[in-house]
């Protein structure tokens, strides 16, 4: 299940406008392979709509590489066919299926039609290790719907793995999750980001401060600051427009 | 800044909760299908011909086409999420071929049908009614022809997003448009009467009861092999994706499907399934119209499988056959009654219970075998913690 | 040319009254995305209160001016009735409010049929609407298709300055735009919603009075016309007017065009086929608001 090769995304000059409000204003991304990189800013910088452009959810102009690959200008599902997984601020897993089925979808892609006709005889490996790595290996047969909001976050990022996400966008992973539900993502993205590149949106600035390795700020959809955590939270300009409100109330 | 949801979850879909996650449970997979199967068998070949008056069996013979449309409407819109209005449509492809044959057959070689020579527009045969002479064309087209249009409609509006209310509305228009064409082209297709009066059905005569027989077992039997057909797309791999499409075709196309080609096809499946039961309706009823596919008809076919439960296999086929029992039952001693309770079980079935009858057997089983189950509703709504819950699947 | 703009008059009539009829549903369906298939009903019962009103207001222009608003009224509390009994209930679910709102139809026509009796009824119309207005160049164009077309477009303006003007049009507009906001922001979404129906049906009601002009009236009437008026909407895109005034005179236009050169079923078809075409093209219909939502 381990991708060929690791790759970095490198965005150019990345514009989006909706009717005439610019929304993304010229960002400039480089994420190295095998980077955790964290994504952050205040509400309406940006963050959220850099990621639906990369994912080809919203048009926009520049460039954006995963690899040597162009993304803009293709449609969702070929972006992510190739390598590009994301997750939802709201956790989207398909509730009337159950843990098993909806990690076995996300492996399928690539399956023939004929596969498709026949019922599944049993587990995927690769279903298997990724209920593993995601701790949910006893609750395989549970309905999705029924798991604790943590664990259809676990799931989602588990789709991932198993779909062969090469490009992790996670948009929010650790939203009203429990202190260990969170050391429990963080050592999760850990292991993830050993063969895979991870990009991350998160408010949360203690998670962040534990598990970014490098982190861009956003501001009103340009990149304000970049660089690792405590180059970022030396930075005046970054304290100015967010980590000195932020981190006073997260406090 | 919050996006729409990506994945919701349908209320009406909670019965129809595929069976991989029911494992272990004591009586399932081959052995309690083929028991169902041989049950479902005993009834319609051996209990229902045994039971019945020749007329009652005909008029089985006729809900059981319906029931066949509502076997596709169940996976078009109970697992797909499709809802389909136009239905009567594929009906009405697989109908006419069917009619416009036995038609052909009935006035012999080289003549035309009574209707045509009634309204004595033509001379000879129009070219479009040639192949359906031959019943190696019009067996075929009546299950092709439905497909093909499904395939054309729905590529062209799947591929462009357009669902929900929006496909609704246009399938329903699909099911206008068809009529006027059908009222309109009177001199070829019969107008508003429709083909009627079928005589003979590949050699054998309709009137004789014996016959009509033959025809309501072939029909039976076309309808168990449709259910056994759903039941295998239920449980492969993708009838789950269906059901992923259904409840979230964004994020299906965020793991890098396209939707639209999964939806395609049980569209395409249901038509078939319209059409077969189209073309058996004819020499079960003798007639084609289109006052029997329009849009009323449409959205009948729709009535029984939400009564039944549309996201079950037997609810769609029970609820048919109720609902044109009922109908028939009631319609016969008080018309108007019947529109009103038809309005009305419509307006509380879809409700106030949207997993349909289905879904009351589903909550009776589950309380019966685990109490904490039978809050079965309580799955679509913000889940509580799981350590603090009662499991459900361990039942 | 005579027959050019003879048609093209043909086709903007049409359009007139496919307009009345998809203002209404612009409002319920375009703006607060319920699918309501009695609004065909609604149409019946504003046709029906015209039939009644000139049983004892004889004189026929009387009648039809006393019964636009009382149509309105009619309809309107139909519509709000409706609205707090059933779709209040389903506004998560559109599909099946589509559902139920089609057996509450089923119930409504035989209802009709049950009070007014199948045959369908006609009224007398007023002499004035009677007759042809002559133009130059050898044209002549009935007046009742002029009074029609004069009342859509009052109507569309009367919609467009509440909508943009009064209070009530502006917090109409804001629950559409956001409900959640709206909501927090004290406007009371219930209320607005009931209205908004009140508006929605009661312009169904007046294009009900409308119709008694060109036809008889009958339980089913309804039926017929809300499909084409449903496309209008879709094709004209949701959240504002100006899509399906377009569309209900472009597709009115084509619609008489095809008819002229070919037969009125054909005419269907092409237009349903140009329908499916133009989605092609614009599946989100003519006009969006461009959102980051998904939907």
């Amino acid at each position: 299940m381990t991708g060929p090769q690791l790759d970095g995304l490198c965005v150019r000059d990345l514009r989006v406008t909706f009717d005439g409000f610019t929304a993304v204003d010229g960002v400039d991304l480089d994420v190295p392979p095998g980077d955790i990189r964290f994504l952050i800013g205040p509400n309406g910088a940006g963050k959220t709509t850099v990621v639906d452009a990369v994912t080809g959810l919203v048009r926009a102009t520049g460039s954006a590489r995963f690899g040597d690959r162009e993304l803009l200008g293709r449609d969702v599902h070929r972006i992510a066919r190739l390598g590009i997984g994301r997750t939802f601020q709201t956790a989207s897993v398909f509730e009337e299926l159950t843990v098993v089925q909806n990690l076995d979808i996300a492996a399928g892609v690539t399956r023939s039609w004929w596969t498709l006709a026949r019922r599944r005889n049993r587990i995927p490996d690769e279903v298997v290790a990724a209920l593993e790595t995601i701790g949910l290996s006893d609750r395989g047969d549970q309905l999705a719907g029924t798991l604790a909001h943590g664990q259809k976050q676990w799931l989602e990022i588990g789709m991932l793995l198993v779909s062969d996400a090469r490009l992790l966008l996670l948009d929010e992973p650790v939203a009203g999750m429990s202190h260990e539900e969170r050391d429990a993502t963080g050592a999760l993205l850990e292991t993830v980001s050993r063969d895979r590149t991870v990009v991350v949106i998160e408010h949360d600035m203690d998670f962040l401060r534990r598990f970014a390795r490098s982190v861009t700020v956003l501001h009103a959809g340009r990149v304000l600051s970049e660089g690792t955590v405590a180059q970022v939270q030396a930075d005046p300009r970054v304290q100015e427009v967010y980590l000195g409100v932020d981190t006073a109330t997260e406090a | 800044m919050t996006a729409a949801p990506l994945v919701r979850t349908d209320p009406a879909a909670v019965a129809g909760t595929p069976p991989g996650g029911r494992r272990g449970r004591r009586f399932d997979g081959p052995a309690r299908t083929a028991v169902g199967f041989a049950l479902g068998a005993a009834l319609l070949f051996a209990v229902a011909p045994l039971a019945l008056s020749d007329f009652r069996l005909s008029l089985l013979a006729k809900y059981l086409c319906v029931a066949m449309v509502g076997v596709g409407i169940g996976i078009a819109w109970g697992r797909g999420g499709m809802l389909t209005l136009g239905q009567g449509v594929f009906f009405g492809l697989g109908g006419y071929a069917m009619a416009m044959h036995l038609k052909l057959a009935d006035a012999g070689p080289g003549e035309l049908p009574d209707f045509m020579q009634l309204y004595g527009q033509l001379d000879e045969l129009p070219l479009w009614w040639r192949p359906f002479a031959s019943p190696w064309i019009a067996l075929p087209a009546t299950v092709l022809l439905p497909m093909v249009v499904a395939f054309g409609l729905g590529s062209l509006v799947f591929r462009r997003r357009v669902r929900g209310a929006y496909f609704a509305i246009l399938s329903q228009a699909l099911a206008a448009a068809m009529v006027i064409l059908l009222v309109g082209q009177q001199g070829t297709t019969g107008g508003t009467n429709g083909l009627t009066d079928i005589q003979g059905f590949f050699g054998y005569d309709l009137d004789d009861p014996v016959n009509q027989r033959m025809v309501y077992f072939i029909i039976a039997a076309s309808l168990l092999a449709l259910l056994a057909l759903a039941r295998q797309l239920f449980r492969s791999r993708y009838g789950e994706l269906l059901v992923a499409v259904r409840d979230g075709e964004e994020r299906v196309r965020f793991l890098g499907y396209d939707p639209a080609g999964v939806k395609l096809v049980g569209y395409v499946i249901a038509a078939g399934m319209a059409g077969l039961a189209g073309a058996l309706f004819v020499p079960a009823v003798g007639i084609i119209s289109p006052a029997l596919i329009g849009i009323v008809p449409s959205i009948e076919f729709v009535i029984g499988v939400a009564v039944g439960g549309r996201a079950t296999l037997l609810g769609p086929v029970l609820g048919a056959v109720a609902v044109a029992w009922a109908r028939t039952a009631l319609s016969e001693r008080f018309p108007g009654t019947w529109t009103y309770l038809q309005g009305l079980l419509f307006v509380l079935v879809v409700a106030f219970l949207p997993g349909g009858l289905a879904s009351l057997w589903v909550l009776a089983r589950q309380r019966r075998s685990d109490p904490a189950g039978a809050r079965w509703w309580r799955r679509s709504r913000p889940v509580e913690p799981a350590e603090n819950r009662t499991e459900v699947s361990a039942a | 040319m005579t027959v050019l703009f003879g048609q093209l008059f043909t086709g903007i009539s049409i359009g007139a009254v496919l307009l009345l009829i998809a203002l209404g549903l612009a409002l319920t369906f375009g703006q607060m995305n319920v699918i309501n298939m009695a609004h065909g009903e609604f149409i019946m019962a504003g046709a029906y209160t015209t039939y009644v009103l000139q049983q004892t207001v004889t004189a026929a222009g009387w009648s039809l001016l006393v019964a636009l608003p009382v149509a309105f009224a009619v309809a309107g509390t139909m519509g709000v009735l409706l609205e707090v009994l059933l779709i209040r209930r389903l506004y998560a679910r559109p599909l099946d409010t589509l559902l139920v709102t089609w057996g509450v139809s089923l119930m409504l026509q035989q209802l009709a049929r049950d009070v007014f009796g199948s045959p369908n009824v006609q009224t007398r119309a007023p002499a004035l609407l009677t007759g042809n207005v002559s133009l130059p160049g050898g044209l002549t164009v009935a007046n009742n298709r002029l009074f029609i077309l004069a009342l859509a477009l009052a109507a569309v303006l009367a919609l467009t300055l509440a909508l943009r003007l009064t209070p009530l049009g502006r917090r109409i507009r804001a629950v559409v735009q956001n409900r959640d906001l709206a909501a927090v922001s004290g406007i009371p979404t219930a209320r607005v919603d009931r209205t908004t129906f009140f508006i929605g049906s009661g312009l169904a009601g007046v294009a009900g009075v409308a119709l008694t002009l060109l036809g008889p009236i009958g339980p089913t009437m309804g039926t017929n016309l809300i499909i084409d008026a449903f496309l209008v909407v879709v094709v004209g895109g949701i959240g504002q007017l100006k899509g399906s005034v377009i569309v209900a005179f472009a597709l009115g236009v084509l619609q008489a065009t095809g008819e002229y050169l070919t037969t009125l079923s054909v005419a269907k078809v092409i237009v349903f086929v140009a329908i499916v075409a133009f989605l092609q093209w614009r599946p989100q219909g003519l006009f969006t608001l461009r959102t980051r939502s998904l939907a």
